[in-house]
């Protein structure tokens, strides 16, 4: 009698462990959330960038994607909700972000991890990714050997043009000016300090130089320089007719504001990061007619002034007229993938960014078989009050450019 | 571009310098404290500039006459809840600057992570006077300029008080030896509170100067803190004469190093100069030896 009980008891028990186990089992399979996280620049020197270029991006698609009701993921047969585990300041201290990144994977274990703000955080972090499988979308990021560094890093992806491309977009305007005689071929190459300017300098110097280009007056200042009327003087005084910076937001602004003080109107006139934003314009009002800058943006692909006016309307942020629609771009191809591939598996979502574009996106079809966004829009220009994209001059919906800048 | 207008530049720029260094060194030469928070004050005058001239086009100067009074204040304050604790237990000067130190360092993040959260990281830049201005055939921008007048004024302002008023007499006297001022009756704390809050008026005067043309944000604080300390060293603590001309040897040095070396040498050339200073003259370029 006691025997049957007993039995009868371990069986139910064993009954129960069974069905708890399963059901267990199915819970973990199935999971409530796709767990995101990040970590970005909230303060200190890179703190504007990645909150003008890259956080609005961030929060706007977990924003879209949750109101939709979530990325359907076909190995759980349901929608899932993005859940924003962690975002972490990095303090713009590039030895924080990678603890930071490699505690995101190891430890809060999340699905995919976002990228960090800047060239330099981003070829620093590619690494890390790729120990731990994550796909990289390292849109804020250019260098000059990236077919390279994307072999190294398997995992990692890069969405604006190399330095030597956005130089060629600007040589090909100049190279137009120069040839009908409007132009001299002095140049003046300036840039910032950092690895973005080294890149920068690097990059456009080669192709300056190998189309005839004289360099007149090459420097670089450091990242937060108090003072740069030295460096606009001596632009002035050299007989240029271009004046080049590859200069980050702080020192773009602050190159622009010395060059009206100064009155020195180059014909051409280009500054890299900052220029696209929407303070620039609205800083220097009128006077920004005719100023070119890094990157553009083409208005009307299909989404992109939707998508324009829903990021300053739910994260009150403007977009730039560069690496902000692209920074979407990115993360609308990482949605498309997980849905495609039907599956949280990172190795899986992978392959199909690789292999299953071209992705529609708000900056056009993006296809990224070489881990590599190829064709795009190298040089933009401050026309009527938007920076729009001027070149290369074969690529669909670029504008004409205005030359010579007008005077300040 | 002649070496003169190089060195113009410098001494332009060198003004501001001072002018932040003379208000550090009311601070550390005078109440004894160093006080690490410096630039988070200097860093909240550009923010007050900045939200006055953006959000209700109140001329930069004339909203130094709400600036500098509310830092003075709320230095005060600082002095008398934070610091005088400090000061009544600490046994000798070395232990006080120790614990100030450690206190200041603190109040730092606090203040920058208020203006983080109230203000977000964001580069702040307005056009306050942006025209250009010949001084000898050369041009300047119109907001340095006036940085530079305003740095000399309240420097020349600081100087006639401590060298030429009782008041000042007795400050020289805290900096030269406390323990002997409170002997002939100086009453020391009140002092120090009041040359603490004077040198708060001063950064903020310097904050608002500084946001008429540099892009700033709330991390700046500590940047200037560490220019200050540098020339205040340079100068010789508790000398507001050597603060003055330090500062400006500081910015001409900058100035021909960016244009004859490298513009990216010039945080290397101030610091450069600081060892030199410390190794051969370690009590200041104008300190007695």
């Amino acid at each position: 009698m006691s025997s049957l009980l007993g039995r009868t008891v371990s069986a139910a028990a064993l009954a129960a462990f069974a069905t708890f186990a399963a059901w267990s089992a199915f819970a973990a399979d199935a999971p409530k959330s796709i767990r995101i996280g990040y970590a970005i620049s909230l303060s200190g020197v890179n703190a504007q960038g990645a909150a003008t270029t890259t956080l609005p991006g961030y929060e706007l698609w977990v924003h879209d994607v949750n109101e939709a009701g979530g990325i359907y993921v076909k190995e759980f047969d349901k929608k899932l909700p993005l859940e924003v585990v962690a975002k972490y300041d990095d303090t713009s201290s590039a030895e924080t972000m990678l603890r930071l990144e490699e505690k995101l994977m190891t430890e809060d274990k999340v699905d995919f991890v976002l990228a960090p703000w800047s060239t330099g955080f981003n070829l620093a972090a590619a690494p890390i990714f790729a120990k731990y499988g994550y796909p990289d979308l390292a849109v804020t990021a250019n260098a000059n050997d990236e077919e390279q560094l994307v072999k190294q890093f398997p995992t990692l992806f890069f969405f604006l043009n190399q330095p030597a491309h956005f130089g060629g977009a600007l040589i090909e305007i100049l190279n137009k000016y120069k040839s009908a005689g409007q132009l001299n071929n002095k140049v003046v190459l300036l840039s910032v300090g950092d690895q973005f300017g080294a890149e920068f300098a690097a990059g456009f110097g080669a192709g300056l130089k190998a189309t005839g280009y004289d360099i007149v007056l090459q420097k670089s200042y450091p990242l937060g320089a108090a003072d740069l009327t030295n460096e606009i003087k001596e632009a002035k005084g050299s007989g240029a007719d271009t004046f080049i910076a590859g200069s980050y937001p702080p020192d773009t602004f602050m190159l622009t504001g010395t060059a009206i003080t100064q009155s020195y109107n180059p014909k051409v006139f280009y500054t890299a990061v900052g220029t696209a934003f929407a303070e620039y314009g609205a800083n220097f009002k009128d006077k920004v007619q005719g100023v070119l800058g890094i990157g553009g943006w083409d208005p009307s692909v299909p989404g992109a002034m939707d998508f324009y006016k829903r990021q300053a309307a739910v994260t009150g942020h403007a977009p730039d007229g560069w690496a902000s629609p692209v920074t979407y771009a990115s993360l609308q191809i990482l949605q498309q993938a997980i849905e495609k591939a039907g599956t949280l598996d990172r190795k899986k979502v992978l392959d199909t960014i690789v292999n299953d574009g071209p992705w529609t996106t708000v900056v056009g079809p993006i296809d990224l078989k070489t881990h590599i966004r190829e064709h795009q829009i190298g040089a933009g220009q401050w026309q009527g009050g938007q920076f729009v994209g001027v070149s290369p001059s074969d690529f669909p919906g670029v504008k004409p450019v205005i030359f010579p800048k007008p005077a300040w | 571009m002649p070496a003169i207008e190089v060195i113009l530049g410098g001494v332009i720029l060198g003004g501001l310098y001072a002018l932040v260094a003379i208000g550090f060194n009311l601070q550390f030469g005078m109440a004894r404290i160093v006080n690490l928070a410096y630039g988070e004050f200097l860093m909240g005058a550009a923010f007050a500039a900045f939200w006055m001239f953006t959000l209700f086009r109140i001329n930069p100067i004339a909203g130094m006459l709400f600036t500098v009074p509310v830092t003075f204040g709320a230095n005060w304050l600082t002095y008398r809840v934070l610091m005088l604790p400090l000061v009544r237990r600490a046994r000798t000067r070395d232990d006080l600057e120790g614990r100030t130190i450690l206190a200041t360092f603190g109040l730092l993040f606090v203040l920058r992570g208020a203006a983080t959260l109230a203000f977000s990281a964001d580069n702040r830049f307005y056009d306050y006077l942006g025209q250009p201005l010949s001084i000898f055939g050369f041009t300047f921008a119109a907001n340095r300029v006036l940085a530079f007048a305003m740095a000399c004024l309240f420097a020349a302002v600081c100087l006639i008080i401590l060298n030429r008023t009782r008041f000042g007499a007795a400050l020289r006297a805290l900096s030269i030896d406390p323990i002997g001022a409170e002997l002939v009756g100086i009453d020391v704390r009140g002092l120090c509170g009041l040359a603490f809050a004077g040198g708060g008026a001063l950064v903020a005067a310097a904050g608002t100067l500084v946001s008429t043309f540099l892009t700033f944000n709330p991390a700046i604080g500590i940047d200037f803190t560490m220019k200050a300390l540098v020339v205040v060293i340079m100068g010789g603590v508790g000398n507001m004469a050597g603060s003055l001309l330090a500062g400006i040897l500081l910015g001409v040095a900058e100035a021909l190093c960016s244009y004859y070396v490298d513009s990216g040498l010039t945080l290397a050339v101030a610091y450069a100069l600081f060892l030199i200073v410390l190794v051969v003259r370690p009590r200041g370029l104008f300190g007695t030896p």
